[in-house]
Protein backbone atom coordinates (compact mmCIF):
# COMPACT_ATOMS: atom_id res chain seq x y z
CA UNK A 1 0.00 0.00 0.00
CA UNK A 2 2.74 2.17 1.16
CA UNK A 3 4.57 1.53 -2.32
CA UNK A 4 1.74 2.32 -4.44
CA UNK A 5 1.01 5.22 -2.43
CA UNK A 6 4.53 6.77 -3.29
CA UNK A 7 4.42 5.63 -7.11
CA UNK A 8 1.40 7.62 -7.88
CA UNK A 9 2.54 10.56 -5.52
CA UNK A 10 5.99 10.43 -7.92
CA UNK A 11 4.09 10.59 -11.02
CA UNK A 12 1.74 13.60 -9.69
CA UNK A 13 5.09 15.33 -8.57
CA UNK A 14 6.76 14.90 -12.01
CA UNK A 15 3.49 15.82 -13.56
CA UNK A 16 3.30 19.58 -11.93
CA UNK A 17 7.60 20.02 -12.37
CA UNK A 18 6.51 20.03 -16.12
CA UNK A 19 3.65 22.19 -15.27
CA UNK A 20 4.95 24.87 -13.21
CA UNK A 21 8.06 25.07 -15.81
CA UNK A 22 5.49 25.02 -18.83
CA UNK A 23 3.20 27.92 -17.09
CA UNK A 24 6.22 30.13 -16.22
CA UNK A 25 7.39 29.92 -19.89
CA UNK A 26 4.69 30.55 -21.17
CA UNK A 27 3.59 33.77 -19.29
CA UNK A 28 7.54 35.06 -19.82
CA UNK A 29 6.21 34.91 -23.61
CA UNK A 30 3.01 36.43 -23.65
CA UNK A 31 4.76 39.41 -21.36
CA UNK A 32 7.49 39.62 -23.74
CA UNK A 33 5.12 40.31 -26.75
CA UNK A 34 3.01 42.41 -24.85
CA UNK A 35 6.25 44.47 -23.94
CA UNK A 36 7.54 44.74 -27.35
CA UNK A 37 4.20 46.51 -28.28
CA UNK A 38 3.96 48.23 -25.28
CA UNK A 39 7.44 49.76 -25.94
CA UNK A 40 7.08 50.25 -29.46
CA UNK A 41 4.22 52.48 -28.58
CA UNK A 42 4.81 54.24 -25.73
CA UNK A 43 8.50 53.75 -25.18
CA UNK A 44 9.24 57.32 -25.91
CA UNK A 45 6.82 58.60 -23.16
CA UNK A 46 7.95 59.61 -19.42
CA UNK A 47 7.26 56.86 -16.95
CA UNK A 48 4.34 57.73 -14.28
CA UNK A 49 4.89 55.55 -11.16
CA UNK A 50 5.95 58.38 -8.73
CA UNK A 51 2.53 58.28 -7.34
CA UNK A 52 -0.06 55.71 -6.99
CA UNK A 53 -3.74 56.37 -9.02
CA UNK A 54 -4.75 52.83 -9.71
CA UNK A 55 -5.15 50.82 -12.84
CA UNK A 56 -7.42 51.72 -15.18
CA UNK A 57 -10.42 49.23 -15.58
CA UNK A 58 -8.66 47.44 -18.68
CA UNK A 59 -5.96 46.23 -16.90
CA UNK A 60 -7.75 44.84 -13.66
CA UNK A 61 -10.77 43.68 -14.84
CA UNK A 62 -10.41 39.91 -16.08
CA UNK A 63 -13.28 40.70 -18.98
CA UNK A 64 -11.77 43.56 -20.09
CA UNK A 65 -8.14 42.62 -19.89
CA UNK A 66 -9.17 40.10 -22.50
CA UNK A 67 -11.29 42.55 -24.26
CA UNK A 68 -8.29 44.76 -24.88
CA UNK A 69 -6.09 42.17 -25.20
CA UNK A 70 -7.75 41.19 -27.92
CA UNK A 71 -7.68 44.41 -29.99
CA UNK A 72 -3.93 44.41 -29.37
CA UNK A 73 -3.01 46.60 -26.14
CA UNK A 74 0.22 45.56 -25.62
CA UNK A 75 -0.21 46.44 -21.63
CA UNK A 76 -3.11 44.39 -21.65
CA UNK A 77 -1.54 41.45 -23.08
CA UNK A 78 1.34 41.97 -20.25
CA UNK A 79 -1.59 41.87 -18.10
CA UNK A 80 -2.63 38.19 -20.02
CA UNK A 81 0.72 36.93 -19.11
CA UNK A 82 0.63 38.16 -15.46
CA UNK A 83 -2.67 36.31 -15.10
CA UNK A 84 -1.48 32.99 -16.80
CA UNK A 85 1.46 33.23 -14.04
CA UNK A 86 -1.25 33.70 -11.23
CA UNK A 87 -2.87 30.87 -13.03
CA UNK A 88 0.49 28.77 -12.58
CA UNK A 89 0.26 28.07 -8.57
CA UNK A 90 -3.58 27.26 -9.43
CA UNK A 91 -3.48 25.00 -12.28
CA UNK A 92 -0.84 22.89 -9.79
CA UNK A 93 -3.87 23.12 -6.73
CA UNK A 94 -6.37 21.39 -9.54
CA UNK A 95 -3.40 18.81 -10.57
CA UNK A 96 -2.64 17.51 -6.74
CA UNK A 97 -6.71 17.63 -6.03
CA UNK A 98 -6.70 15.09 -9.40
CA UNK A 99 -3.93 13.35 -7.39
CA UNK A 100 -5.61 12.82 -3.97
CA UNK A 101 -8.83 11.50 -5.97
CA UNK A 102 -6.64 9.00 -7.32
CA UNK A 103 -5.38 8.14 -4.19
CA UNK A 104 -8.76 8.10 -2.43
CA UNK A 105 -7.32 10.18 -0.08
CA UNK A 106 -10.74 12.02 1.09
CA UNK A 107 -9.72 14.19 3.51
CA UNK A 108 -6.97 15.33 0.78
CA UNK A 109 -9.35 16.22 -1.81
CA UNK A 110 -11.40 18.27 0.94
CA UNK A 111 -8.15 20.19 1.85
CA UNK A 112 -6.48 21.15 -1.21
CA UNK A 113 -10.35 22.17 -3.01
CA UNK A 114 -10.76 24.17 0.41
CA UNK A 115 -7.40 26.28 -0.84
CA UNK A 116 -8.80 26.33 -4.06
CA UNK A 117 -11.90 27.74 -3.26
CA UNK A 118 -9.70 30.44 -1.19
CA UNK A 119 -7.68 31.87 -4.08
CA UNK A 120 -10.68 31.70 -6.31
CA UNK A 121 -12.29 33.57 -3.73
CA UNK A 122 -9.42 35.99 -3.95
CA UNK A 123 -9.71 36.61 -8.06
CA UNK A 124 -13.42 37.49 -8.37
CA UNK B 1 14.10 59.45 -18.76
CA UNK B 2 11.63 57.64 -21.48
CA UNK B 3 9.93 54.45 -20.94
CA UNK B 4 12.44 52.31 -22.68
CA UNK B 5 15.74 53.54 -20.42
CA UNK B 6 13.43 53.21 -17.64
CA UNK B 7 12.39 49.59 -18.53
CA UNK B 8 15.86 48.33 -19.75
CA UNK B 9 17.84 49.83 -16.41
CA UNK B 10 14.56 48.17 -14.69
CA UNK B 11 15.33 44.83 -16.57
CA UNK B 12 19.13 45.12 -15.61
CA UNK B 13 18.48 45.73 -11.94
CA UNK B 14 15.54 42.98 -11.34
CA UNK B 15 17.92 40.59 -13.53
CA UNK B 16 20.92 41.04 -10.26
CA UNK B 17 18.13 40.98 -8.22
CA UNK B 18 17.27 37.67 -9.23
CA UNK B 19 20.67 36.17 -9.66
CA UNK B 20 21.83 37.44 -6.14
CA UNK B 21 18.32 36.09 -4.42
CA UNK B 22 18.75 32.84 -5.76
CA UNK B 23 22.23 32.01 -5.47
CA UNK B 24 21.60 33.06 -1.75
CA UNK B 25 18.86 31.62 -1.09
CA UNK B 26 16.75 34.88 0.23
CA UNK B 27 14.62 35.00 -2.66
CA UNK B 28 14.39 38.32 -5.06
CA UNK B 29 11.22 40.16 -3.48
CA UNK B 30 13.12 41.55 -0.53
CA UNK B 31 15.49 43.80 -2.57
CA UNK B 32 13.05 44.50 -5.20
CA UNK B 33 10.87 46.66 -3.32
CA UNK B 34 13.56 48.97 -1.82
CA UNK B 35 15.15 49.29 -5.05
CA UNK B 36 11.72 50.20 -6.70
CA UNK B 37 11.17 52.34 -3.62
CA UNK B 38 14.44 53.84 -2.81
CA UNK B 39 15.73 54.31 -6.24
CA UNK B 40 13.29 54.42 -8.97
CA UNK B 41 10.65 56.05 -6.30
CA UNK B 42 7.94 54.02 -7.59
CA UNK B 43 5.23 53.90 -4.93
CA UNK B 44 5.66 51.18 -2.24
CA UNK B 45 1.72 49.85 -3.46
CA UNK B 46 3.06 49.22 -7.16
CA UNK B 47 6.45 48.26 -5.92
CA UNK B 48 4.48 45.55 -3.67
CA UNK B 49 2.34 44.29 -6.50
CA UNK B 50 5.21 44.25 -9.19
CA UNK B 51 6.89 42.04 -6.27
CA UNK B 52 4.18 39.50 -6.01
CA UNK B 53 4.55 38.77 -9.74
CA UNK B 54 7.99 38.03 -9.39
CA UNK B 55 7.77 36.33 -6.56
CA UNK B 56 5.58 33.71 -8.56
CA UNK B 57 7.87 33.41 -11.29
CA UNK B 58 10.98 32.49 -9.20
CA UNK B 59 8.62 30.74 -6.70
CA UNK B 60 6.99 28.68 -9.77
CA UNK B 61 10.78 28.21 -11.27
CA UNK B 62 12.60 26.94 -8.84
CA UNK B 63 9.74 24.39 -7.75
CA UNK B 64 9.81 23.27 -10.82
CA UNK B 65 13.09 21.63 -10.27
CA UNK B 66 12.16 20.92 -6.68
CA UNK B 67 9.47 18.62 -6.89
CA UNK B 68 10.95 16.39 -9.48
CA UNK B 69 13.86 15.65 -6.64
CA UNK B 70 11.07 14.17 -4.65
CA UNK B 71 11.93 16.28 -1.73
CA UNK B 72 8.93 18.50 -1.22
CA UNK B 73 5.93 17.21 0.94
CA UNK B 74 3.10 17.49 -0.81
CA UNK B 75 0.93 17.16 1.71
CA UNK B 76 2.36 19.13 4.10
CA UNK B 77 2.39 21.85 2.19
CA UNK B 78 -1.15 21.72 1.22
CA UNK B 79 -2.30 21.52 4.47
CA UNK B 80 -0.04 24.43 5.49
CA UNK B 81 -1.29 26.67 2.33
CA UNK B 82 -4.90 26.58 4.32
CA UNK B 83 -3.13 28.70 6.47
CA UNK B 84 -0.68 30.58 4.40
CA UNK B 85 -3.81 31.56 1.93
CA UNK B 86 -5.99 32.96 4.32
CA UNK B 87 -3.50 35.08 5.72
CA UNK B 88 -2.24 36.14 2.57
CA UNK B 89 -5.88 37.47 1.61
CA UNK B 90 -5.91 39.53 5.39
CA UNK B 91 -2.59 40.87 4.40
CA UNK B 92 -3.96 42.17 1.10
CA UNK B 93 -6.95 43.44 3.02
CA UNK B 94 -4.90 45.09 5.52
CA UNK B 95 -2.66 46.74 2.78
CA UNK B 96 -5.32 49.46 1.70
CA UNK B 97 -5.65 50.34 5.90
CA UNK B 98 -2.24 50.59 7.16
CA UNK B 99 -0.47 53.76 6.41
CA UNK B 100 2.24 53.87 4.15
CA UNK B 101 5.12 54.54 6.57
CA UNK B 102 4.08 51.49 8.71
CA UNK B 103 4.09 49.61 5.94
CA UNK B 104 8.06 50.69 5.16
CA UNK B 105 9.00 50.25 8.52
CA UNK B 106 7.11 46.57 8.98
CA UNK B 107 8.81 45.73 5.78
CA UNK B 108 12.30 46.94 6.66
CA UNK B 109 11.88 44.98 10.24
CA UNK B 110 11.29 41.83 7.87
CA UNK B 111 14.31 42.47 6.17
CA UNK B 112 16.92 42.67 9.00
CA UNK B 113 15.12 39.44 10.32
CA UNK B 114 15.18 37.73 7.08
CA UNK B 115 19.30 39.05 6.80
CA UNK B 116 19.89 37.48 10.32
CA UNK B 117 18.35 34.56 10.12
CA UNK B 118 20.19 33.48 6.16
CA UNK B 119 23.53 33.28 8.39
CA UNK B 120 21.55 31.03 11.56
CA UNK B 121 23.52 27.71 11.51
CA UNK B 122 20.96 25.16 10.61
CA UNK B 123 21.70 21.20 12.49
CA UNK B 124 20.24 18.81 10.30
CA UNK B 125 17.73 17.10 12.43
CA UNK B 126 16.00 14.37 11.82
CA UNK B 127 13.29 13.38 13.78
CA UNK B 128 11.94 9.74 13.54
CA UNK B 129 10.22 9.57 17.41
CA UNK B 130 6.69 8.13 17.42
CA UNK B 131 4.41 11.06 15.64
CA UNK B 132 1.76 12.92 17.66
CA UNK B 133 -2.11 12.00 16.96
CA UNK B 134 -2.46 15.29 14.49
CA UNK B 135 0.47 14.69 12.46
CA UNK B 136 -0.03 10.91 12.33
CA UNK B 137 -3.85 11.67 11.14
CA UNK B 138 -3.26 14.12 8.35
CA UNK B 139 -0.66 11.93 7.30
CA UNK B 140 2.01 14.83 7.39
CA UNK B 141 4.72 12.10 8.41
CA UNK B 142 7.32 11.30 5.23
CA UNK B 143 10.62 10.15 3.66
CA UNK B 144 12.92 12.07 1.36
CA UNK B 145 15.31 10.42 -0.77
CA UNK B 146 19.42 10.29 0.42
CA UNK B 147 22.36 8.34 -0.41
CA UNK B 148 21.49 5.76 1.82
CA UNK B 149 17.79 5.48 0.46
CA UNK B 150 14.61 6.86 2.02
CA UNK B 151 15.20 9.22 5.29
CA UNK B 152 11.49 8.53 7.43
CA UNK B 153 10.84 11.75 9.32
CA UNK B 154 8.31 12.72 11.68
CA UNK B 155 6.55 16.01 12.03
CA UNK B 156 6.27 18.07 15.46
CA UNK B 157 3.67 20.79 17.26
CA UNK B 158 1.53 21.36 13.90
CA UNK B 159 -1.01 23.39 15.64
CA UNK B 160 2.36 25.88 16.45
CA UNK B 161 3.30 25.66 12.77
CA UNK B 162 -0.26 26.18 11.42
CA UNK B 163 -0.76 29.32 13.26
CA UNK B 164 3.51 30.69 12.40
CA UNK B 165 2.03 30.22 8.85
CA UNK B 166 -0.89 31.49 9.39
CA UNK B 167 1.32 35.22 10.08
CA UNK B 168 4.19 34.18 7.53
CA UNK B 169 0.54 34.68 4.75
CA UNK B 170 -0.10 37.82 6.34
CA UNK B 171 3.24 39.29 5.81
CA UNK B 172 3.22 37.81 2.52
CA UNK B 173 0.03 39.94 1.27
CA UNK B 174 0.73 42.86 3.21
CA UNK B 175 4.49 43.68 2.04
CA UNK B 176 4.05 41.60 -1.63
CA UNK B 177 6.92 39.01 -0.67
CA UNK B 178 7.53 35.11 -0.28
CA UNK B 179 8.35 35.70 3.19
CA UNK B 180 10.31 32.22 2.89
CA UNK B 181 12.54 33.00 6.18
CA UNK B 182 8.73 33.02 8.36
CA UNK B 183 8.13 29.69 6.37
CA UNK B 184 11.28 28.39 7.15
CA UNK B 185 11.47 29.01 10.30
CA UNK B 186 8.07 27.75 11.13
CA UNK B 187 8.71 23.99 9.47
CA UNK B 188 12.54 24.47 10.44
CA UNK B 189 12.62 25.47 14.72
CA UNK B 190 8.63 24.79 15.20
CA UNK B 191 7.73 21.73 13.41
CA UNK B 192 11.31 20.11 13.33
CA UNK B 193 10.91 19.30 9.75
CA UNK B 194 14.53 18.03 8.34
CA UNK B 195 16.10 20.92 6.55
CA UNK B 196 15.95 20.14 2.88
CA UNK B 197 12.14 19.18 3.05
CA UNK B 198 11.39 22.45 4.88
CA UNK B 199 13.08 24.77 2.04
CA UNK B 200 11.44 22.65 -0.64
CA UNK B 201 8.36 22.86 0.40
CA UNK B 202 8.38 26.47 1.56
CA UNK B 203 9.47 27.34 -1.67
CA UNK B 204 6.02 25.27 -3.19
CA UNK B 205 4.08 26.93 -0.89
CA UNK B 206 5.11 30.37 -1.90
CA UNK B 207 3.95 30.79 -5.47
CA UNK B 208 0.56 29.81 -3.84
CA UNK B 209 0.33 32.16 -1.15
CA UNK B 210 1.46 35.07 -3.39
CA UNK B 211 -1.55 34.12 -6.28
CA UNK B 212 -3.94 34.52 -3.52
CA UNK B 213 -2.96 38.10 -2.50
CA UNK B 214 -2.06 38.76 -6.42
CA UNK B 215 -5.25 38.52 -6.95
CA UNK B 216 -6.12 41.22 -4.82
CA UNK B 217 -3.44 43.24 -5.59
CA UNK B 218 -4.23 43.08 -9.22
CA UNK B 219 -8.18 44.12 -9.08
CA UNK B 220 -7.16 46.54 -7.01
CA UNK B 221 -4.92 48.14 -9.61
CA UNK B 222 -1.61 47.79 -8.04
CA UNK B 223 -0.11 45.55 -10.51
CA UNK B 224 1.04 48.00 -13.12
CA UNK B 225 2.01 46.09 -16.87
CA UNK B 226 4.81 48.80 -17.33
CA UNK B 227 6.78 47.60 -14.26
CA UNK B 228 5.70 43.55 -14.11
CA UNK B 229 7.26 43.54 -17.67
CA UNK B 230 10.85 44.13 -17.32
CA UNK B 231 10.68 43.01 -13.40
CA UNK B 232 8.89 39.74 -14.56
CA UNK B 233 11.87 38.83 -17.18
CA UNK B 234 14.68 40.13 -15.56
CA UNK B 235 14.30 38.16 -12.43
CA UNK B 236 13.47 34.92 -14.45
CA UNK B 237 16.49 35.27 -16.40
CA UNK B 238 18.32 36.12 -13.00
CA UNK B 239 16.54 32.98 -11.13
CA UNK B 240 17.67 31.31 -14.57
CA UNK B 241 21.25 32.16 -14.39
CA UNK B 242 21.38 31.67 -11.13
CA UNK B 243 19.99 27.88 -11.00
CA UNK B 244 23.45 27.33 -13.63
CA UNK B 245 25.54 28.78 -11.77
CA UNK B 246 24.81 27.31 -8.16
CA UNK B 247 26.76 24.46 -8.75
CA UNK B 248 30.05 26.27 -9.60
CA UNK B 249 29.85 29.97 -7.48
CA UNK B 250 31.41 29.86 -3.70
CA UNK B 251 28.35 31.23 -2.03
CA UNK B 252 29.77 32.29 1.25
CA UNK B 253 30.76 35.93 0.60
CA UNK B 254 28.46 36.44 -2.21
CA UNK B 255 26.24 35.72 1.05
CA UNK B 256 27.69 38.02 3.74
CA UNK B 257 28.10 40.93 1.06
CA UNK B 258 23.89 40.12 -0.15
CA UNK B 259 22.54 40.57 3.54
CA UNK B 260 25.00 43.39 4.33
CA UNK B 261 23.26 45.24 1.29
CA UNK B 262 19.66 43.77 2.38
CA UNK B 263 20.77 45.57 6.04
CA UNK B 264 21.52 48.83 4.60
CA UNK B 265 18.48 48.72 2.60
CA UNK B 266 16.13 47.78 5.41
CA UNK B 267 17.82 50.86 7.38
CA UNK B 268 17.04 52.85 4.42
CA UNK B 269 13.36 51.37 4.35
CA UNK B 270 12.97 52.16 7.72
CA UNK B 271 14.40 55.65 8.36
CA UNK B 272 12.27 56.46 5.32
CA UNK B 273 9.16 54.85 6.98
CA UNK B 274 9.71 57.07 10.20
CA UNK B 275 10.61 60.45 8.30
CA UNK B 276 7.17 59.90 6.07
CA UNK B 277 9.24 60.31 2.93
CA UNK B 278 7.50 57.21 1.02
Amino acid sequence: MKALDNYSDRNIETAMGNLLRYGVLLSAAIVLVGGGIYLARHGHEQPAFRSFSGEPKQFTNLAMIFEYAGKGSGRAIIQVGVLVLIATPIARIVFSIIGFIKEKDVLYTGITLFVLGVIIASLL
Amino acid sequence: MTIILFSIILFACSMAAGLVGSLTGLGGGVVLIPLLTLVFKVDIHYAIGTSLVSVIATSSGAAAAYVKEGITNIRLGMFLEVATTIGAIIGAFLATYVPTHWIAIVFGGILIFSAITSFSKHHEQIDTAPSGKYAAALRLNNTFPTAGGPQPYTVRNVAGGFFMMNIAGVISGLLGIGSGALKVIAMDRIMKIPFKVSTTTSNFMIGVTAAASAGIYLRRGYIDPGLSMPVLLGVLAGAFAGSKLLVKAKTKWLKIFFAIVVLFLAFQMICNGITNRL
